[in-house]
């Protein structure tokens, strides 16, 4: 069957089954690597993408319900997606300064989730919230402690956090 | 894991849904959020022939004030229930049910009535609905019927829907006072209530409030002899002893039978005591 959709802002379209997931559309179809499949079952949030501005695991969407739809991914989020940090998108950056990564590997499903959970933050996030909206989204390495941090830098930055603004550099440690 | 192969077809219109689910039979399998059957098929637990995609449906998508009750669109997502303000005044268990089932992206995709039709006693909103004595609507082409919740779930993953039906609505009444509760026990962030207990405040029974419980038996639960027990003015401590009575839990890897019937006890106890402080 024949699927369109936007990636990025670029229009994507091929010939695929019906039982082809979201993911391998953005990954082989599209060619996008920065999307890592983790789990497969829904669980470690590796692979979230937005679907119309909304978090979702794209291992768990038929690239066929994604038809006509507007998908970003991690490639999408910088203007030019350049890898000057100057140039980051603001989660991007709070993940590099505030060092809320280690192997990487959950990083881009991260990223996604956090700026999903600052765009729809109805009131400021504290930690608490933070850590509750990145229950689907898992990381082996890192104990969350810097990507807490991370994001909480974000959403300050989104001007969604509550409570005291950090000190320059607190939280970032190795 | 790649699902086996079907033929999939989406629906422009709830007609063309009835349409194609008559043409069909019962080889064909709705889809709405497809939180619960994706995971099935990718594990090949389910292999329907054809998916019958209901997700473009906007008019299943809704929240309506209807006076006496809310009417809520089968499509209606959790993350949706849970920002409604409508749900939030009127029935706010229902709200705080919905947002904090699974994570976030699971609350975007995953839809009430998805939920409800699925049938997994272990879900959350299908306590909530029963416990709130709801009403569902199922349009077949033969027109609409009304099933009560106490009425829809028959067996494990099985429910009163006919293969050429579609839930489209579930109405609640909305109570005057809107007290709840709502515990569950889990491991991990994410998983599914080893047990949950609902209580919900009621203003048309006569103990007051509605109770039932999540993974306690193949279909959710009405703990009807708490619910006695409180009309006949028995102390909630007490009440809540008699969590289990309608249920029949089973033992797997995280529970066992009696170990369940206790954390039933327990929780409907606490849920008692939100609900109705």
């Amino acid at each position: 069957m024949r699927v369109e959709m936007r990636i990025n802002g670029s229009p994507v379209s091929a010939d695929v089954e019906p039982r082809l997931l979201l993911v391998q559309f953005i990954r082989d179809v599209a060619g996008l690597k920065g999307t890592n499949i983790g789990c497969d079952t829904t669980s470690c949030g590796a692979c979230t993408v937005l679907l119309d501005g909304r978090s979702v695991k794209s291992c768990t969407l038929l690239a066929a319900q994604a038809d006509g739809a507007s998908v970003t991914t991690i490639e999408g989020l910088a203007p030019d997606g350049a890898s000057d940090p100057a140039s980051l998108h603001p989660v991007q950056r709070a993940f590099h300064e505030h060092h809320g990564l280690q192997c990487g590997y959950c990083t881009p499903g991260m990223v996604m989730a956090v700026t999903s959970l600052i765009a729809e933050a109805e009131e400021p996030l504290d930690e608490a919230a933070v850590r509750e909206g990145l229950e689907g989204n898992l990381c082996r390495c890192t104990g969350y402690h810097n990507i807490v941090e991370a994001a909480l830098a974000a959403a300050r930055e989104a001007g969604v956090a509550a409570g005291p603004v950090a000190a320059e550099g607190e939280g970032a440690r190795p | 894991m790649i699902p086996a192969a079907f033929d999939y077809e989406r629906a422009s219109s709830l007609e063309e849904a009835l349409s194609l689910l008559a043409e069909h039979g019962d080889e064909a399998k709705l889809l709405a959020g497809g939180h619960s059957l994706l995971p099935l098929m990718k594990l090949r637990l389910a292999t329907p022939s054809v998916l019958v995609d209901l997700g473009r449906l906007e008019e299943l998508a809704y929240v309506r004030d209807e006076g006496e009750r809310l009417a809520i669109g089968s499509l209606t997502t959790h993350h949706d229930l849970s920002r409604n303000a409508l749900v939030r005044r009127h029935l706010p268990v229902l709200a705080h049910v919905a947002g904090q089932i699974g994570d976030p992206q699971v609350r975007h995709r995953g839809t009430i009535g998805g939920s409800l039709a699925h049938g997994d006693a272990a879900s959350d909103l299908p306590a909530v609905v029963l416990a709130l004595g709801g009403t569902l609507v199922a349009e077949g082409r033969r027109g609409r019927r009304e099933i009560e919740a106490s009425e829809f779930h028959e067996g494990f993953l099985e429910t009163a829907l006919s293969f050429d039906e579609v839930l489209v609505e579930i109405r609640l009444r909305k109570p005057a006072h809107t007290g709840f509760g709502f515990e569950k026990l889990t491991k991990r962030a994410q998983d599914w209530a080893i047990v949950g207990a609902v209580a919900a405040r009621r203003d048309d029974l006569p103990g007051g409030v509605g109770v039932a419980l999540v993974n306690m038996a193949p279909v959710p639960v009405r703990a009807v002899s708490v619910e006695s027990a409180l009309a006949d003015g028995v102390p909630i401590a007490e009440a809540a002893q008699h969590a289990d009575a309608e249920a029949d839990p089973s033992a797997d890897i995280n529970a066992s039978v009696a170990y369940r019937r206790h954390l039933s006890h327990v929780l409907v106890r606490r849920a008692l005591e939100k609900a109705l402080s």
